[in-house]
């Protein structure tokens, strides 16, 4: 789970750098889109480092789906009669909505890649031009998609926020002055990510980047 | 006060078992919860029914017998207390009260409120003890051992084994308890010479006895009537990635 998850992360920092580009301009975004492609030339053919890439992304996802649902299995199994009467004395909500949370990212990463990067669910879906994608992606008038984008990430936030803490604890974090610290960077770090991507389409909302 | 009292009731392992009403009158608030339980199995043995059966001991909060789930909470309402040392002064006149047993399958309901724990036993015999003497006390002198190391392993040397940690969390892990163990042995120098087959054998014996999987959430330790804290999962976490380094190293 934390292995798996602390892959994921990486792909999630470097992706919302990559976003902020947009705010460098047309070309500057575009010419870096294009270059994912070409990463590892001439030492590797065009785009296979994306699919070498991708793969890894890919077996991540299902590893950590995988360990979830294991998890979430043996919890099902562990306590077979319920209780008729429950009350939950510790609040948190991020830990308690990881399972559910999970599903809604998913969907939403389907969902994702269909609009941006095959373009299919995209107004405009043309591979030559990354940034006329985005702008009409989430343009005024497809407020829905950008009200869809911020609540799926803001799930990720949530997400972020106990899976970082819990990945700090699951790799032997120990100390109590290390547990507050690791709790203060987990949601430091989730909200910093979370309002970097939600950056982009606030932007072509408000018409900052057209 | 008066009182209503929602109990699990259940003949033996095999029965299907079901919340049974009781009221109960004149309680005082001075009483504690299990002599309020006490006064209800006086009626009960009196009107030829049978009495409500639930584990008790000590009385005094450090054996960790007393296993009730009240109101959805391990131990009742009041934080870092068991059953036991509950008193009826936390509820009010005319409350309805649930009373259920720890609901696990590594801990099966024998009768009513009592179950079955042996799995923590299970856990203990797995690597919960040291092999060095201990009996004669060693000159004070001879090993230090840090201050901070002495309080940590105390702290988690408080654990009574009553097992709310299961009955709170979410998934039915016994990871705190666990943890607890791990903690006060590894911190201290006579845990030494056991300290990673110990991790390997006790979360083997965790996961044998059919508890769920950790998932830092934290409802364990704001239930545990002794206060270990969470972070002694992550002690138990790191032992365990080290023991398990060791042995694909050997």
């Amino acid at each position: 789970m934390a292995v798996t998850g602390i892959i994921l992360v990486l792909f999630l920092i470097l992706h919302m750098l990559g976003n902020l580009k947009i705010f460098t301009g047309e070309t500057s975004f575009d010419h870096y889109a294009h270059w994912l492609r070409d990463i590892g030339t001439p030492l590797l053919p065009t785009t296979w480092f994306l699919w070498i890439q991708r793969t890894v992304l890919t077996a991540a996802v299902l590893g950590h789906i995988g360990a979830a649902t294991v998890l979430a299995m043996r919890s099902r199994a562990a306590r077979p009669v319920k209780y008729a009467h429950r009350r939950k004395i510790h609040v948190n909500y991020a830990a308690r909505t990881m399972r559910w949370g999970g599903v809604i990212i998913l969907l939403f990463v389907i969902y994702h890649i269909l609009d941006l990067t095959t373009g299919h669910l995209n107004p405009q879906g043309d591979p030559s031009n990354p940034y006329g994608n985005v702008v009409a992606g989430f343009a005024p008038e497809r407020w829905y998609v950008t009200l869809f984008y911020t609540l799926a990430l803001v799930t990720l936030g949530f997400h972020l926020r106990h899976g970082a803490f819990s990945a700090f604890r699951s790799l032997g974090q120990q100390t109590p002055k290390g547990e507050r610290r690791a709790r203060i960077a987990a949601l430091v770090f989730a909200v910093a990510l979370v309002g970097g991507y939600l950056l982009v389409p606030f932007a072509v909302i408000t018409g900052l980047v057209a | 006060m008066n009182l209503t009292l929602r109990i699990w009731r259940q003949h033996g392992p095999e029965d299907k078992g079901r919340m049974v009403t009781y009221p109960v009158q004149d309680v005082s608030p001075d009483m504690s919860f299990l002599e309020m339980l006490d006064v209800l199995n006086e009626r009960l043995i009196l009107d030829g029914e049978e009495p409500i059966a639930f584990d008790h001991d000590c009385r005094e909060g450090i054996c960790g017998m007393c296993s009730l789930m009240i109101n959805g909470e391990a131990h009742g309402p009041q934080r870092g207390t068991t059953a036991c040392q509950l008193h009826m002064r936390q509820f009010s006149d005319g409350d309805t009260i649930d009373i259920e047993p720890w609901r696990a399958r590594a801990f099966p309901v024998v009768k009513d409120l009592v179950v079955n724990r042996n799995a923590f036993d299970q856990i203990i015999a797995a690597g919960g003890y040291v092999t060095a003497p201990t009996g004669s006390a060693p000159e004070a002198h001879s090993v230090p051992v840090p201050k901070a190391d002495a309080d940590a392993a105390f702290e988690s040397a408080a654990c009574i084994g009553c097992g709310a940690c299961v009955a709170a969390c979410p998934n039915g892990s016994g990871m705190l308890f666990t943890a607890a163990k791990i903690t006060q042995l590894s911190l201290l120098p006579q845990g030494q010479p056991e300290r990673y087959t110990r991790v390997i054998g006790m979360v083997d014996a965790h996961d044998e006895a059919g508890f769920g999987g950790c998932t830092n959430i934290g409802e364990c330790a704001s239930a545990c009537p002794k206060g270990i804290p969470l972070n002694t999962i992550g002690r138990l976490n790191r032992d365990y990635l080290k023991a398990t380094a060791k042995r694909a190293g050997s």
